[in-house]
């Protein structure tokens, strides 16, 4: 077989599976496009006639419309719960993970060892004590509830992941750089931190995808447009009788769209971070 | 003037004294090389020079300064390691020039001596690359850049040349004596390579588990050490030690070897040692050497017949192999010969040269030279 049809058989074979990883992403943001009829014509109709943005009008409540959903509500308080959250799991990530990394202190494998318990903890088994406590406190439908909620969340594996990358830079760098007149905190700054930035994008891509993502939690600690995020918010389309498919679709496209843009604005870090940290993690 | 000070510096990790009150002095523009086998403590003592290490006890002292609770940036040092520690994100010019712009100097002042310091140690064409495009050597000399462009009151190394390959090491070695001799700042120097420090030093500091052996210049160590361990520790190959006894034989001390050989106490000696005492002979294999094949001048000899069972011939000499007693020595023979099988050879043994050590304390039955030259 000559190295060229093995290329080519490569690159069919890849396109093959990419395409049945990637086709209920596909269909859902085809289906955002596309009219309730054909969506669910049967037999289905695989190759869309007809495109149209009548979905994205209905729910911003644009022209002739029967629904109207908060969405910009919803998508402010998804940007704001999941960038606070986000920024925090990271500056905890990054004071934890050089800490495990750096310093030698009492308990330490221990408390380590209980973050990654934490982990394995499922998300949804902590619903309903977190809503009896979230219920006594005051905190179901607020921003801050969540935010903290995912905080927790996110903070055992941003702590992981960085502590593996500066693990991974050898001390004398920061030794080096303070015989060469920083202090502490410069030395970090300038020479630890820059070079763990992969890490540190990667970790901050992972919590907030989670946090963005995340429903199951967020469904239950809210209530209204002061804290619904958009992933709670794709149930509104879900009525007693009827599910009206095509908005749900639309909005999920919504969704998907900043997640996809960030992905692609750090992948190299991302995979720069995952075959590096992931060694020695 | 930039004098170091070690006045009873010692430090522990928690329970484990690593460093045992040691005291040292260390001059103006002299190139001191600590040096001992892995875990002696001369790491940690160059590393609590630089501060990156706490002292437990005692003062160290930089020019008139105290520095004990002063961290690394308040002491105007540098340090070379051993595994250089460039910055890997920033190129050869950023990394010669980071200390300077930390300091806030001028950038045309920082361009000037950045300049400088590269035309002294070659990295001209390599200034806009990345550490991890350079070669060990090329690495070194940025390390070494990096140390010189601040111009420091004191440079620490620590084993710098241990990461290179043989050829590049002794090249190397030659280019930092040759930087001392041009910019005359106070070096520190950490190896475990006993040539390295014979090869460098103004005076040599020995080290064993946290104590400091003996100091000296680099023929005072050779010439005089002040017990076993040094004696075995300097020199290459290293000194034969065998053990025996002093006697009385025809009214003059006689050490009584294994192997049925005895020889007379050396003269210097003579009033040092007790008939009966158990002694250990230090002989270096350079005055153990077959008759004809040795040093001119050697005084006074004592002539015996070995076998010998081994020989390395390295060009100029041959390192001869054989046994006196159960002690395996080993002798140099200068101008050398093919040495067929097991040949039986005259060696001369020069008595002017050995060293006579306690058996039970290790120490030189001489005494101990002082610090100085």
């Amino acid at each position: 077989m000559s190295s060229q049809t093995k290329t080519t058989l490569n690159w069919i074979g890849t396109f093959i599976v990419m395409l049945i990883i990637t086709m209920p992403g596909i269909w859902v943001i085809l289906s955002g496009f596309r009219p309730l009829q054909e969506i669910l014509a049967k037999p289905a109709i695989w190759i869309p006639q007809r495109l149209t943005l009548d979905n994205f009008r209905a729910i911003f409540g644009i022209g002739e419309t029967q629904i109207a959903i908060p969405v910009v509500a919803y998508f402010r308080n998804s940007i704001i719960i999941a960038t606070t959250s986000t920024l925090v799991a990271i500056v905890v990530g990054i004071s934890g993970g050089y800490a495990f990394a750096r310093y030698r202190f009492r308990f330490k494998n221990t408390l380590f060892l209980g973050l990654m318990l934490s982990r394995t903890v499922p998300g949804i088994a902590l619903s309903l004590p977190l809503f009896i406590l979230w219920a006594r406190l005051g905190w179901i439908d607020t921003q801050f509830g969540l935010i903290l909620v995912y905080v927790a969340l996110n903070v055992p594996f941003t702590i992981w992941l960085i502590d593996g990358f500066f693990r991974q830079i050898p001390k004398e760098l920061a030794e080096a750089a303070e015989v060469d007149g920083c202090t502490r905190w410069q030395a970090f700054w300038r020479i630890e931190f820059p070079l763990a930035k992969s890490g540190i994008a990667s970790a901050g891509i992972f919590a907030f995808l989670t946090s963005w993502n995340e429903y199951a939690l967020a469904s239950n600690l809210t209530r209204s447009t002061n804290s619904k995020t958009l992933p709670v918010g794709l149930t509104d389309f879900i009525a007693q009788f009827t599910t009206d498919w095509a908005g749900m679709c639309a909005m999920a496209f919504i969704i998907i769209v900043p997640a996809l843009v960030l992905t692609f604005i750090v992948q190299k870090h991302l995979i720069a971070g995952l075959t590096f940290g992931g060694v020695k993690g | 003037m930039t004098e170091v000070s070690l006045q009873q510096v010692v430090k522990r990790y928690g329970q484990l004294e690593v460093v045992h009150a040691i005291d040292l002095e260390i001059r103006h523009s002299e190139f001191v090389v600590l040096v001992g086998p892995s875990g002696c403590g001369k790491s940690t003592t160059l590393r609590m020079i630089a501060g990156l290490e706490e002292i437990s006890d005692g003062t160290i002292k930089i020019g008139d300064k105290v520095v004990n609770k002063l961290p690394p940036r308040d002491r105007n040092i540098s340090m070379v390691f051993q595994n250089y520690a460039l910055y890997p994100h920033m190129s050869v010019r950023e990394n010669l020039g980071f200390g300077l712009k930390i300091a806030k100097h001028p950038e045309s002042e920082i361009n000037k001596r950045v300049e400088e310091a590269a035309e002294i140690l070659g990295l001209g064409m390599l200034m806009d690359r990345l550490p991890a495009e350079l070669s060990g050597g090329q690495r070194q000399r940025v390390a070494m850049g990096r140390a010189i462009v601040r111009n420091p009151d004191v440079f620490l190394f620590d084993e710098p040349l241990s990461n290179l390959d043989a050829k590049l090491r002794v090249q190397m070695r030659t280019e930092i004596k040759k930087l001392h001799k041009r910019v005359n700042n106070t070096i520190v120097y950490v190896t475990h390579d006993q040539v390295e420090a014979m090869t460098l030093a103004d005076r040599i500091v020995i080290m064993r588990d946290g104590h400091i052996e003996q100091v000296g210049s680099p023929l005072k160590v050779f010439d005089h050490p002040n017990n076993t361990f040094v004696a075995s520790f300097i020199g290459s190959p290293p000194m034969n030690q065998l053990s025996g006894k002093v006697i009385e034989k025809e009214g003059v001390p006689h050490i009584d070897l294994e192997g049925n050989l005895t020889i007379p106490v050396p003269n210097r000696a003579r009033n040092h040692v007790q008939v009966g005492q158990q002694v250990i002979v230090g002989v270096r294999p350079d005055d153990l050497t077959p008759e004809g094949h040795g040093m001119s001048d050697v005084g006074e000899i004592v002539s015996f017949d070995l076998s010998v069972s081994i020989s390395e011939p390295l060009g100029t000499e041959s390192i001869l192999f054989s046994t006196i007693g159960n002690n395996e020595v080993q002798g140099k023979m200068l101008n050398p010969r093919p040495i067929e099988g097991e040949e039986r050879l005259t060696f001369n043994l020069s008595l002017d040269r050995t060293h006579l050590f306690d058996a039970e304390t290790g120490q030189n039955v001489l005494g101990h030279s002082d610090g100085s030259n």
